[in-house]
């Protein structure tokens, strides 16, 4: 893909709706090639028609911004919006359909007794003039956004066949300050980048956050024992457990897709080698065995391989080994630096971080065509992560002096910035599926 | 690493230790005494004392640079190894911790390695100039510690780097 912006878009969102952390951010969107249709999509504001006070939040702002990040769709601005239907007795589809928008979404917000609220929406196919969709979630008012973040995987879900995304948390690594003063944290946001929390705070680095299958559990590397060490702790209840301190390198830690293993790279027998762990009994065994770097192990969706980086030919280049050991078989033959894969889509799309001369951008490799596509536009592009319906992927980049995520289309059109703290941000791990 | 690759590379770095020590020597203008003639290292013990780990000129340098992706120890840096690993051999319970670090550009996990590497290679370097392995630690911080927070070449050569860190001086 090139780097010309056939269109750009700079939408400022200015966000009122915020918690304390979070005030000021903004957000932007660039479209990166408007030669491809999206399916235009309405969301008007949802009524309030509770007793109180409204809520803080604007759900049906934040089902509209999931929406247009997808790259799926194209949202119409607020200010393009005449008519305010908040049910289907109100919507007139001739004036949707002259604004050439294919799907219409409207709500209301009521009370749900006890201090709740009970969003109520309604989704119409503005061709057809048929209601596609009609639900209502009730939750907290301070939960909101997660209540809007459901309801655009329900309308996702709707239009496209497949399970939305919104609905997820994402896990990365800050860093404050510089030499013995700098302040690492692992952090968990809403996948938009909202509702920042700290998991661990450390003055030693932290590295490679990675989840468990069940969203329960972070597996990262700590340098707190004046060496990486590699812990898996309980999210929700801050409880640890040191999974591997050995000599050498313990990094890069990856649950397989039943949860029962661990894959790790470990160097204590002289260069790092992938090793797995069965968690229940914590055996370990070695997976490779090369003098060169073997590191970054992700496991393929039907936990039987697993694709890691290693240099054994000169360069890091991406290699697949089955779970069940022996060789290891080379994947990527293009561009020379391919490392830290993530997968996708029954692991027909791995993406990486490509790097040629110094400029390293993500690119997703097609299994099936043996196709390239670079997503992202560099310079220090890393740590690809797929969404769990593989539609979106988050990955680091640069900018200036400080680290920023940007989650972008699986297909590289729409790319958008997540700002969500001073200083350093990387390693973003996108979370599986929460529990419905 | 098979055997004979590894003895390949201890002989490259002994000669390499043996053959830049004058070199360095003849470049240190202001070096107070001849640091570094570690030719033949057998017999002399009782060149440094405690506390010359701060005051002698050569063991206060304690950072190696390394190229882009490279791990071989440069030429410039064997007056360095040398006199750290004289001190060692003088002092069998001084310790060290060698902090390998690599510079921004790749993957953090295979930075790592990289770092690993380098510290593996000063470990070699310093071992075969005559420090015992036992006094050697390696660790590697990859890309997660830079001294040089910009993104252009003169601070990848500041951060592509071994730490030679005593804790223990004697």
């Amino acid at each position: 893909m090139n780097n010309r912006f056939l269109i750009r878009l700079s939408l400022a969102l200015l966000l009122c709706v915020l918690g304390n952390s979070a005030i000021g951010q903004g957000l932007s969107i660039d479209i990166t090639d408007g030669s491809r249709t999206a399916d235009p999509v309405a969301v008007v504001p949802f009524a309030f028609e509770g007793a109180g006070l409204p809520p803080e939040t604007d759900v049906a702002e934040i089902v509209r911004a999931d929406l247009a990040r997808s790259g799926k769709f194209f949202t119409l601005a607020k200010r393009d919006i005449v008519e305010f239907p908040t049910r289907e007795s109100e919507v007139q589809f001739a004036t949707w359909r002259l604004l050439k928008q294919n799907y219409l979404v409207v709500g209301r917000v009521a009370d749900a007794g006890e201090g709740a609220l009970r969003v109520e929406f309604e989704l119409f196919d503005v061709a057809r003039q048929s209601r596609m969709l009609g639900l209502a979630i009730s939750g907290q008012r301070t939960g909101m956004r997660d209540v809007a973040h459901r309801i655009a995987d329900l309308i996702y879900e709707k239009i496209l066949g497949v399970r939305g995304a919104f609905w997820t948390r994402i896990a990365y690594v800050t860093s404050v300050g510089l030499g013995q003063n700098t302040q690492y944290a692992l952090m968990v946001a809403d996948s938009d980048g909202f509702n920042p929390q700290v998991v661990v705070r450390s003055r030693e680095p932290l590295m490679s956050p990675a989840w468990s299958p069940d969203g329960r559990k972070l597996a990262y590397v700590s340098f707190e024992r004046s060496n990486s060490a590699i812990y898996i702790q309980d999210v929700s209840t801050g409880s640890r457990e040191l999974i591997s301190a050995q000599k050498g390198i313990n990094g890069g830690p990856a649950f397989s897709p039943d949860g029962s293993k661990l894959a790790m790279n470990l160097s204590y027998a002289g260069s790092p080698d992938i090793y797995i762990m069965d968690l229940a009994t914590r055996k370990t065994t070695r997976l490779t065995s090369h003098f060169a770097i073997d590191v970054e192990a992700a496991w393929m969706p039907d936990g039987r391989s697993l694709v890691f980086t290693s240099d054994r030919s000169g360069k890091p280049q991406l290699y697949e080994v089955p779970l069940s050991g022996g060789d290891a078989s080379r994947l990527t033959f293009q561009g020379q630096y391919n490392a830290r894969a993530t997968i996708c889509c029954d692991g027909k799309k791995i993406a990486m971080a490509q790097g040629t001369g110094n400029v390293y951008r993500i690119t997703v490799f097609d299994r099936a065509t043996g196709t390239y596509s670079d997503i992202s536009p560099g310079n220090v592009d890393e740590s690809p992560s797929f969404a769990p319906n593989g539609s979106m992927l988050i990955y680091a980049a640069t900018e200036g002096s400080r680290g920023v995520l940007y989650a972008v289309s699986t297909d590289g059109r729409v790319r958008q910035r997540l700002v969500l703290a001073d200083g350093d941000v990387r390693e973003p791990a996108w979370s599986p599926f929460r529990q419905r | 690493m098979n055997n004979a690759a590894r003895i390949l590379v201890s002989v490259m770095l002994v000669a390499g230790v043996a053959a830049c020590a004058k070199k360095a020597v003849k470049t240190d203008g202001p070096v107070e005494q001849p640091a570094v003639t570690d030719t033949q290292p057998a017999g002399d013990t009782g060149r440094y004392k405690v506390g010359d780990l701060d005051s002698d000129s050569c063991l206060r340098q304690r950072v190696v640079y390394f190229d882009l992706d490279r791990t071989e120890i440069k030429p410039e840096f064997s007056a360095q190894i040398a006199c750290h690993a004289e001190y060692l051999r003088q002092f069998p319970n001084a310790r060290v911790t060698l902090e390998g670090h690599a510079d921004e550009r790749g993957t953090r996990e295979y930075n790592l390695g990289l770092g690993e590497r380098r510290g593996n290679a000063v470990q070699s370097a310093v071992s075969a100039a005559g420090a015992s392995m036992g006094q050697l630690n390696v660790v590697s911080y990859g890309e997660e510690r830079p001294v040089d927070r910009g993104h252009d070449e003169s601070a990848w050569a500041k951060n592509r780097r071994v730490e030679i860190v005593y804790t223990s001086a004697n």
